[in-house]
């Protein structure tokens, strides 16, 4: 089962925390992105999100291996959509259950911040001032 | 010469004016290929600040290009 999705539509984030309530996990962290309303000083309208889905599926599966490798968690979700999202939609949702709260917290950093620098996904803004335009690259 | 796939994507596919080619082409890397595509296209972005996926997997630059290869240039990420 591949635990890293690409979503062409809203999922339910719900259903997705409830796969991850196992015995054996005494702790849950999630990260949820948000299409924000601004962004470097321009108003935003939404954000179309376009993906090379086969090979953001293999390294969004990729990391989510090597924080399994490398934090005690007991199991891992992800998801990240595509297509137009407006103000407030989710982008991005991170679920990690773990028997303890510091590698759960570890492995939701660690996941959200290895998707923003490898993963084959691009944000093309679209402003109120009716202009678009290609986010160069986030360091953030 | 061999006959390869090419996908685009973000700011590159605005630039060509396409998602998708079959080119080609005497360029034996992947490096050769973009700089001979950057002549087409004139592609803005510099390779250093890029990567290539061959085959849907991210390949060195220097990999060598086969008949039917799939190749696309991977511009920085944003996702998140």
């Amino acid at each position: 089962m591949n635990d890293f999705i690409m979503a062409d539509a809203p999922m339910d984030t719900s259903a997705l925390r409830r796969a991850l309530l196992v015995p054996q996990a005494g702790g849950f962290c999630s990260f949820e992105g948000w299409v924000r309303q601004a962004n470097e000083g321009r108003a935003v309208c939404g954000i179309d999100y376009s993906a090379f889905v086969p090979l953001a599926l293999t390294e969004g599966q990729r990391i989510l291996l090597e924080a399994k490798q490398r934090f005690a968690i007991c199991r891992v979700t992800a998801m990240h959509r595509t297509g137009y999202l407006p103000i407030g939609e989710t982008a991005v949702w991170i679920g990690v259950a773990a028997a303890h709260r510091d590698a759960a917290f570890s492995a939701c950093r660690y996941i959200i911040d290895e998707i923003k620098q490898r993963v084959p996904i691009w944000k093309h803004e679209h402003y109120a001032s009716g202009e678009t335009g290609w986010v160069p690259c986030h360091t953030r | 010469m061999p006959d390869i796939e090419l996908q685009y994507f973000a700011q590159l596919q605005d630039e060509a004016g396409r998602g998708h080619e079959r080119r080609q082409t005497p360029a034996p890397t992947a490096a050769a290929l973009y700089d001979e595509l950057r002549n087409v296209y004139g592609f803005a972005l510099a390779p250093a600040c890029m990567r290539v996926a061959i085959n849907a997997a991210f390949a060195p630059w220097d990999q060598p290009l086969r008949e039917g290869d799939h190749v696309a240039f991977i511009p920085p990420v944003t996702g998140g």
